[in-house]
């Protein structure tokens, strides 16, 4: 089962959540083009029994930011590998540029930041930012480029001896050295303190100010939130949700209500302005856009509720709900700990 | 529309021409990153370079200077076969312990998904194992000449050097194998088991005719055998085996270690990132 958002600016609330997968969105961007930074049509792509990527779409377009939202195993990642041209898919098909990722000429219009890159620890920012620099045909100045990334003053500093946050900005400046057209960072900041993740969304934004394309994949909402024009939800591969940060917000944040009822999963999904529901043990947690419909309904419904409490939810929280309501019966979201989004390896 | 906006888009739209990334830029810079990144670590540099020195120093210089091996010095023999040590010491831990590192810290994929020529990483390494390979014979070299009393003819220095800093191509191909079948952890653990017991059994340690005759039998088997009977022939005290045979061994091993890279890093798509 998959869900869309509706696409107008202002969304409906009424609005039905669920839509048939029969029925799928049109894709106006069906044909590859080369002013289109990234187009993947349809792809597939299993490593053994484990589908990473179910027929998933996405387009990039010129000066877009986009953010890809999901748990560990959404298909993020895989999703950056297809771009880049380190994994090709099993169905479907990935361009950059219209052409292919591994051809050298489109590789010079990217920027890539991997989640997990480590450079030799014995040379400087700026060898590693001048070897770099070095494979692009019309590359920043390396003294600029060092300055764009905040590490200007670290120039001549081996890598070893960078702080977790200086290290990912050396990262950061690697990806952007060649004056891309497109940017694509993958979890850029995983494992940084809330400073050095502000710190490194400034740059960001910085970059995108120049008419670029950026893709970037992240776990967190408030960093999709700070960054995108728009967001892709996914999960197990497959597409969720999509939208502005605008209307993935009113489709994920709300309010969160717990309380013991008798009701079905089914007849707790059906009420008015619920997004998704899940079990806590007997209590069960629904999301909802608007509080008041859904308790309304809820107490008419079911007499015997009890120990009925309406919280705000956070953006985690309630995004946790959207990705495992889809497709888990209850009790396999019983199981998971609720203040978590990873879901097993990623 | 301003100036600066037209030329900016007069300069988009002409994309007859795009300038191209100068290729003997990017593989200096890649030999240079390489070499400097391996220079800078100690605990590469020393020992690659030390200790063909060193056993060199004890056991040709000091328990064996003016002894005969099959006619020739042994301090002379030995600067052959500890030279080809050496080199091959440079290849496998530079090349091949380089390699798995890089593999697991992404490195590599980060290379791999930038327009980087795939070329240019393997020059780099090469010529950076080719360096450390110079380094080595040109100190046991100097070694051999002052302690040891080593007299060759100026083209025999110079063959001697050539073949061994050549010499080093099979065993950079063996070392990408090793970084590719092993992670970064146990790459060393693995090539030190491979590297040491073969050149003993290659007769890099002690002459192969001093081996006990199970060894002496084994030896051929052995890459390392092969690049050694080379730098022996330079200082005339090889086993007699014609050359061609000994190069056509070490072209088998670079076929067969390249072979074995391919298939080992065939999986790197699924393992890594």
């Amino acid at each position: 089962m998959e869900r869309r958002l509706p696409t107008s600016e202002t969304p409906n609330p009424a609005a039905p959540a669920v839509q048939a997968a029969a029925t799928p969105d049109p894709i106006p961007d069906r044909v590859p083009h080369p002013t289109q930074p990234a187009a993947i049509r349809g792809a597939v792509k299993r490593y053994g029994d484990v589908t990473a990527l179910d027929g998933l779409d996405l387009t990039i377009h010129p000066g877009e930011t986009v953010a890809l939202l999901g748990p560990n195993g959404a298909g993020k990642t895989t999703t950056v590998k297809l771009l880049l041209g380190i994994a090709q898919p099993d169905a479907g098909s990935a361009r950059l540029f219209g052409g292919d990722p591994r051809d050298r000429r489109n590789r010079w219009r990217l920027g890539t930041m991997l989640q997990l890159a480590n450079v030799p620890e014995t040379l400087s920012a700026r060898e590693h930012v001048e070897l770099f620099s070095s494979y692009y045909p019309a590359p920043r100045p390396v003294a600029e480029t060092l300055a764009v990334a905040g590490i200007a003053h670290l120039a001549g500093r081996p890598f070893g001896k960078l702080s977790g946050g200086e290290r990912r900005r050396l990262l950061f400046a690697l990806a952007l050295c060649g004056n891309p057209d497109l940017l694509v960072l993958d979890e850029p900041t995983a494992g940084l303190d809330v400073e050095a993740r502000r710190g490194l969304w400034a740059e960001v934004r910085r970059f995108v100010g120049r008419q670029r394309a950026v893709l970037l994949t992240t776990h967190y909402l408030d960093e999709a939130d700070a960054l995108a024009d728009r967001i892709v939800v996914l999960d197990r591969g497959r597409v969720l949700a999509e939208g502005t940060p605008r209307q993935i917000k009113a489709r994920a944040a709300g309010r969160r209500i717990r309380c013991l009822t008798t009701l079905t999963p089914g007849q707790v999904r059906a009420l008015p302005d619920v997004t998704a529901a899940r079990w806590d043990g007997p209590v069960v947690e629904a999301y909802a856009a608007r509080a008041e419909p859904a308790v309304r309904a809820l107490l008419a419904r079911d007499p015997n509720v009890s120990e009925l409490e309406v919280t705000a939810a956070s953006l985690e929280e309630a995004f946790l709900a959207l990705t495992s309501d889809a497709a888990h019966p209850p009790e396999a979201a019983e199981t998971a700990a609720p203040d978590t989004l990873h879901r097993g390896a990623a | 529309m301003s100036p600066a906006t037209a030329t900016t888009a007069a300069h988009a739209t002409t994309p007859d021409r795009p300038p191209r990334p100068k290729t003997a830029r990017i593989y200096f810079l890649e030999a240079r990153c390489e070499l400097l990144k391996l220079v800078r670590l100690p605990a590469f540099a020393l020992p690659t370079i030390g200790f063909p020195l060193l056993f060199y120093i004890l056991f040709a210089v000091t328990f064996n200077k003016g002894k005969m091996i099959g006619g020739i010095g042994a301090t002379t023999t030995m600067l052959a076969t500890y030279g080809a040590f050496g080199v091959i010491g440079a290849a496998l831990f530079g090349f091949g312990v380089g390699v798995a590192v890089e593999r697991a810290q992404g490195w590599m994929l980060l290379k791999r998904a930038s327009p980087m020529p795939a070329g240019a990483y393997f020059f780099a390494k090469i010529f950076m194992s080719m360096v450390f390979a110079a380094v080595i014979v040109v100190l046991l070299s100097i070694a051999g000449a002052t302690l040891g009393g080593v007299r060759l003819a100026a083209g025999q220095w110079l063959a001697l050097g050539a073949v061994l800093v050549l010499g080093t191509l099979p065993f950079c191909a063996m070392g990408l194998a090793f970084g590719t079948l092993c992670g970064p952890n146990s790459a060393p653990a693995v090539v030190n088991l491979v590297y040491l017991p073969m050149a003993f059994a290659s007769g890099l340690w002690i002459p192969v005719q001093m081996l006990p005759g199970f060894l002496q039998r084994l030896a051929p088997w052995m890459p390392p055998y092969h690049l050694g009977q080379l730098a022996l022939k330079v200082v005339d005290a090889d086993a007699g085996r014609p050359a061609a045979l000994h190069v056509a061994a070490l072209a088998a091993v670079t076929v067969i270690s390249l072979a074995l890279a391919w298939w080992g890093g065939r999986g790197d798509e699924v393992t890594y990132g």
